[in-house]
C-alpha cells in the first residue's frame, strides 16, 4: 500500500500547498506557437480552482503539443506516441483524488490514439483532455493530421489532402463525451473558462484547441481563425441540448463556433467501478494476508 | 510411478471440459495429486475435444502417456484414442451410440458398454444428461467413492438447484453402480489417502500469485490462453479490492497499467504472443520511466493468429527483444500452477524493487491445464512494501532519477507534496527534464545520456542476481542434463524416474529466469554434465541460442517441438536413450 497522505477529493478551494505553476524548463516552442496560449489556459485554469500541484497529474503523447507537462510544476507522464488517455485513465483508477489533465496534438489524439479516443469518452473517466489541434504534424516537421482539410499540401501530400478530415468536435458527441468544447490559442482568457470548467465537471471533459503551428501550417493561422470563430455563448446555442451540439460541430466555413457545444451529467466510470468507492486504490490494503478461506473454491 | 489415467472424448459443446474437471477434482478430494489437461479447438461447437486426468500419490508433472479408462462419446473419439491406450484400459461406451466391432477393440483392452441415453431418459427427455451416467462409470473404474463423485458433481453445479441436479445425481449414480455390476475396476484405480489438494489452472494460480503480491489494478483484454487470468480476477474484483478493465486493446492495457503503476498502485496486464506485440512500445515506456509493470506472456503457437488454442514456447525472442533501444527486465518462466504462483509473486516484488517491468512467460499448457498444490504450499501472507520510497530531500531538490549505485532512485507518487516529477518516454536527465530536444548531442549532454543508461542498466545486473536462479533438479554426476524452461519442465520430470528405472540416470537444469541469463550457474551445470539434451516447444531451440550466446556453449542434442500439442514423457524418454546411446529400442 502507498503511504500517500490521501489527497483531497478535488479541492475547490485550495489547502495552504502551492499550486500549480511553470516549472523551471522553457517551453521549446517556435516562437508564436499556439501551444504557449494553452500552456498559459491551463496554468489559469488550475490556479483559479487553487488544485495544490502535487495533486494534480499532467499526461501527454508525443509531439510539440506533448511536451506541455514539463512546463508546469505538477506530477506528469510524458508518454508514448497517441496514448496518453490510457495512461490518464490508469492515473486516475489508481487515485481518483488526483485531478488529471490529458493534452497533446491532433495527430496524437485523432490519428495513432484515436481508438482510446473514443473508448475512454464512452467510460466518462473523470479527466480533461485537452488537444492542441494545429491541423499538421508539427514535430515531424508537417505532414497532413488526421484533421487537415482536403486539398491541404503538406510535405507528405504535395497535391493536397484527398481524405475528409476527423472531425473531433462531432466523433466526442458520438462517443458519449459529457462536456465537450473548443478553444482557440488567440483567445486565451476564453479557452482557460473552457478548461476550468471542464475541470470542475464531473466526467470526461473535452477542448479541443485550435492553435495554430506557425511553421509548418500555413492555412489554418490565427488569422485564418480570428476571422472565423464565433463564441456559441453569444449565439444563443444551448449546450444541453446534443442535436444542436451535432449541428454546431458540423459547422465548417466562414463561421466556425468556439465555446462550449455540450454538457450532461452522466454517472462516471469512477463512480460505477465499486471497487473504487472505497476511496483512492492506492490508499486501499493490498495482498491476501488472512484470506486463506478464498482457497476454498480450488478444494 | 503408480498412476491411473481418465481420459474422454467427444465433440466441443458436449461439456468435455467439466466432465474432466469433475473426475480431476474428485481426484484432488480423495488426496491425490492430479494433472488435468485440457485439449480442445478453436470453435464453440463441433471439432474433437477431449481430456485427461492423471492422478497419483506422488505428484505427476504432465498428462503422461496413454489411458487406462477412455470414455468416447462419440465413435469419433474411440478411432482417434484407441491406438493409445494402457494395458488393461478399460472402453466405455454406449451401443446406442455406436457399435464398436470386435476386431477393432485394441489387445489388452476391455470393453464396458453403457445404456447411458437409457440411462439418462429415464430421467428426463431432454439431451442434458448423457454425461452423467458415463461419469458414473469413469468414477468407478477409477476407484473414486460414490460420494466424493456426487459431492463434485454437484458442486460443479455451483448454487443451481432442481431438477438438472437430482437428475445428474441420479444419473451419475446410476453409471457407477452399472459399472460395479458389469465391470471390476481397472487395476490401476486409486484409493482415498489423506488431506484434499487444492485443484487451479496456472492461470488461476498467476492470478492468485499476483493477488497475493498485492496487485490493485489489472488491464487486459481478452485473448487465448491468456484470458482466464482475467476471468478470475474479475469474479473476486469486488472481494479483493482489485480494479479489472478490460481494455479497448492491447495498446491501452499496458499503458492503463503503466499509468496505474505511475498513480501509485501495483498494477499488471495479461496476453498472448498477438496481443504481447502490440505492448512492445509501452514496455519500453514503462522500462525508460522507470515504472514498475508485470505483463504476463502466455504463449500459444503462432507466428500470427498462429493456432489459439494450442501450444508453444516460440515467443522467447520476442521477449528478451521486445522494445526498441535496451532496458532492464526479466522474464520468469515457471513450470506448474505451484510454481506459478509463486513466479507472480516474485513478478511483483522484483519489479518494484528494480523499477522496471517484468514479464512472466507462461503458454497454454501451463494457463490452461489443471494441476493439484497442497495448502499449505499457497503462502498467502506476503508483506507488500510501500510504493513511494522517496521523502522530501533535507537540502537541493528531489531527483526522481538520481544516479544511485543500484540503478534504483527513490520514488515518489502523484499526492505527495514537494516530490513533483515528470516521467518522460523521451531520454532525460536525474531530475526527468528531458536531453532530447535542444540538449540532443550537446557535449555535457552527450555524457549525461550515457550516464543515465549506465543507470538503468545497472538494474539488470541487479535482477540478475534477484531473481530466481536456475535449479539442477535430480542426481549430481547424470548420464544426462536435460535442459529446459516453463512448462516443458513437466514432461521432464515425469520421465526422469522412468529413466532411472531403466538405468539412465538424469538431471534437469531448469532455467526458471531465462533472462537475464545466470550465465555462471548455467555454465557450471553444462560444462560438468556428461551429456545434455536441450528440449524446447519451438522450432529453433531459443533456450539453447540464449546459452550459447551468454556462455558460448553449445547443446549439441536437441528434442524440439512445434506441432502445437505439449511433450509426453514417453518422447523425452525415446530421446533421451537415443542421447545417451541406448537407443533402438
Ligand atoms: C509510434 C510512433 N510513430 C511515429 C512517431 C513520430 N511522431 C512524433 S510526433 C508525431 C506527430 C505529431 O503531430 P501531433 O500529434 O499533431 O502533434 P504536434 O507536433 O503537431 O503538436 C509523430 C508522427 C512516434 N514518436 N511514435
Ligand atoms: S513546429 Fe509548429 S507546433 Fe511545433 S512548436 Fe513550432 S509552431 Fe508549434
Amino acid at each position: 500500500m502507498a503511504d500517500t497522505s490521501a489527497p483531497a477529493l478535488r479541492a475547490s478551494t485550495g489547502p495552504a500547498l502551492p499550486v500549480i505553476g511553470k516549472s523551471d524548463t522553457k517551453p521549446t516552442w517556435c516562437p508564436g506557437c499556439g501551444d504557449f496560449s494553452v500552456l498559459a489556459a491551463v496554468e489559469m485554469a488550475l490556479k483559479r480552482l487553487r488544485i495544490p500541484s502535487h495533486n494534480v497529474a499532467v499526461v501527454s503523447g508525443i509531439g510539440c503539443s506533448s511536451n506541455l507537462p514539463h512546463f508546469l510544476s505538477s506530477y506528469g507522464f510524458h508518454a508514448i506516441h497517441g496514448r496518453a488517455l490510457p495512461v490518464a485513465e490508469g492515473i486516475r483508477w489508481a487515485n481518483h483524488g488526483l485531478t488529471v489533465i490529458a493534452t497533446g496534438g491532433d495527430g496524437d489524439g485523432f490519428g495513432i490514439g484515436a481508438g482510446h479516443f473514443v473508448h475512454t469518452m464512452r467510460r466518462n473517466v473523470d479527466l480533461t483532455y485537452v488537444t492542441m489541434d494545429n491541423q499538421i504534424y508539427g514535430l515531424t516537421t508537417g505532414q497532413a493530421s488526421p484533421t487537415s482539410m482536403m486539398g491541404q499540401r503538406t510535405k507528405s501530400t504535395p497535391n493536397g489532402v484527398i481524405e475528409a478530415p476527423v472531425d473531433p468536435i462531432a466523433l466526442a458527441l458520438a462517443s458519449g463525451a459529457t462536456y465537450v468544447a473548443r478553444g482557440f490559442s488567440g483567445d486565451v482568457k476564453h479557452l482557460a473558462d473552457l478548461v476550468a470548467n471542464g475541470i470542475q465537471h464531473r466526467g470526461f471533459s473535452f477542448v479541443d484547441v485550435f492553435s495554430p503551428c506557425v511553421t509548418y501550417n500555413k492555412l489554418n493561422t490565427f488569422d485564418f481563425f480570428r476571422q472565423r470563430v464565433y463564441k456559441l455563448e453569444n449565439a444563443g446555442h444551448d449546450p444541453t441540448n446534443l442535436g444542436l451540439a451535432f449541428q454546431r460541430a458540423i459547422e465548417w466555413g466562414d463561421k466556425i463556433p468556439i465555446g462550449l457545444f455540450y454538457t450532461v451529467d452522466r454517472p462516471t466510470y469512477e463512480d460505477l467501478e465499486e471497487v473504487l468507492s472505497a476511496g483512492p486504490l492506492a490508499q486501499q490494503p493490498a495482498g491476501l494476508a488472512g484470506r486463506s478461506t478464498l482457497l476454498d473454491e480450488f478444494a | 510411478m503408480s498412476d491411473i489415467i481418465v481420459r474422454t472424448g467427444g465433440e466441443a459443446g458436449d461439456g468435455i471440459a467439466s466432465l474432466g474437471e469433475t473426475v480431476a477434482r474428485c481426484f484432488a478430494r480423495m488426496g491425490l495429486h492430479v494433472f488435468g489437461l485440457n485439449a480442445y479447438q478453436s470453435v464453440i461447437r463441433g471439432g474433437h475435444v477431449w481430456f485427461q486426468a492423471r492422478a497419483s500419490a506422488v505428484r505427476p508433472y504432465s498428462q503422461g502417456d496413454g489411458a487406462d479408462v477412455l470414455y468416447c462419446l462419440n465413435r469419433e473419439t474411440f478411432e482417434i484414442h484407441r491406438v493409445d491406450l494402457r494395458p488393461g484400459a478399460t472402453i466405455i461406451y454406449d451401443p446406442e451410440k455406436f457399435a464398436i466391432a470386435p476386431g477393432d477393440v485394441p489387445t489388452g483392452a476391455r470393453l464396458l458398454p453403457v445404456p447411458t441415453l437409457a440411462i439418462a431418459r429415464k430421467y428426463t427427455s431432454q439431451a442434458i444428461l448423457q454425461n452423467a451416467p458415463g461419469l458414473g462409470a469413469m468414477a468407478y473404474l477409477a476407484g473414486i467413492p460414490l460420494p466424493i463423485l456426487q459431492g463434485a458433481l454437484s458442486d460443479s453445479f455451483g448454487r443451481k438447484a432442481g431438477d438438472v441436479v437430482t437428475w445428474n445425481l441420479g444419473a451419475s449414480a446410476d453409471g457407477y453402480e452399472f459399472a460395479r455390476q458389469h465391470s471390476g475396476a481397472n487395476d490401476r484405480a486409486v484409493s482415498p489417502r489423506g488431506e484434499g489438494k487444492l485443484l487451479l489452472t496456472g492461470n488461476q494460480a498467476i492470478a492468485l500469485g499476483a493477488a497475493a503480491g498485492g496487485v490493485k489494478f489489472l488491464a487486459q483484454y481478452p485473448m487465448t490462453p491468456a484470458s482466464g487470468i482475467m476471468h478470475w480476477m474479475a469474479a473476486h474484483s469486488r472481494d479483493l479490492g482489485i480494479v479489472v478493465k478490460q481494455a479497448e486493446d492491447e495498446l491501452a492495457a499496458i499503458n492503463m497499467a503503466v499509468g496505474a503503476s505511475f498513480g501509485g498502485v501495483r498494477a499488471m496486464t495479461a496476453t498472448s504472443g498477438g496481443g504481447f506485440s502490440l505492448m512492445v512500445e509501452a514496455l519500453g515506456m514503462a522500462g525508460m520511466t522507470e515504472t514498475p509493470v508485470v505483463v504476463v506472456e502466455s504463449q500459444r503457437a503462432g507466428p500470427s493468429t498462429g493456432l489459439p488454442t494450442k501450444t508453444e514456447q516460440g515467443d522467447l525472442r520476442l521477449m528478451i527483444g521486445a522494445g526498441q533501444g535496451e532496458f532492464p527486465r526479466a522474464i520468469l518462466a515457471p513450470s506448474h500452477p505451484k510454481e506459478a504462483y509463486q513466479a507472480a509473486i516474485d513478478a511483483f516484488r522484483l519489479s518494484e524493487e528494480w523499477q522496471t517491468p517484468i514479464l512472466l512467460a507462461s503458454d497454454l499448457h501451463l494457463s490452461e491445464n489443471y494441476a493439484t498444490v497442497d495448502r499449505d504450499e499457497i503462502a498467502l501472507n506476503v508483506p507488500i512494501a510501500p510504493i513511494a520510497t522517496a521523502s522530501a530531500p533535507a537540502t537541493g531538490e528531489y531527483l526522481r532519477y538520481a544516479y544511485t549505485p543500484s540503478g534504483v532512485s527513490p520514488r515518489s507518487v502523484p499526492g505527495q507534496p514537494g516530490l513533483q516529477f515528470v516521467a518522460g518516454s523521451d531520454e532525460h536527465d536525474a531530475k526527468g527534464h528531458l536531453i532530447s530536444d535542444v540538449k540532443a548531442g550537446v557535449p555535457i549532454w552527450v555524457a549525461e545520456r550515457a550516464k543515465m543508461m549506465d543507470k538503468r542498466m545497472r538494474k539488470l545486473e541487479g535482477l540478475r542476481a534477484a531473481a530466481p536462479p536456475p535449479l539442477l533438479e535430480g542426481p549430481a554426476g547424470a548420464d544426462l542434463t536435460f535442459v529446459a524452461w516453463g512448462s516443458t519442465v513437466g514432461a521432464i520430470r515425469d520421465a526422469m524416474p522412468i529413466l532411472a528405472a531403466q538405468g539412465i540416470s538424469t538431471n534437469l537444469l531448469f532455467v526458471r529466469t531465462v533472462y537475464p541469463l545466470r550465465s555462471d550457474i548455467v555454465r557450471s551445470a553444462l560444462e560438468g554434465a556428461r551429456a545434455t539434451l536441450l528440449v524446447e516447444a519451438n522450432y529453433s531451440g531459443q533456450l539453447g541460442q540464449l546459452i550459447r550466446q551468454e556462455t558460448g556453449l553449445l547443446l549439441p542434442h536437441r528434442l524440439l517441438k512445434y506441432d502445437g500439442e505439449p511433450f509426453y514423457p514417453h518422447e523425452i524418454v525415446a530421446k533421451a536413450r537415443e542421447v545417451t546411446g541406448h537407443g533402438g529400442h
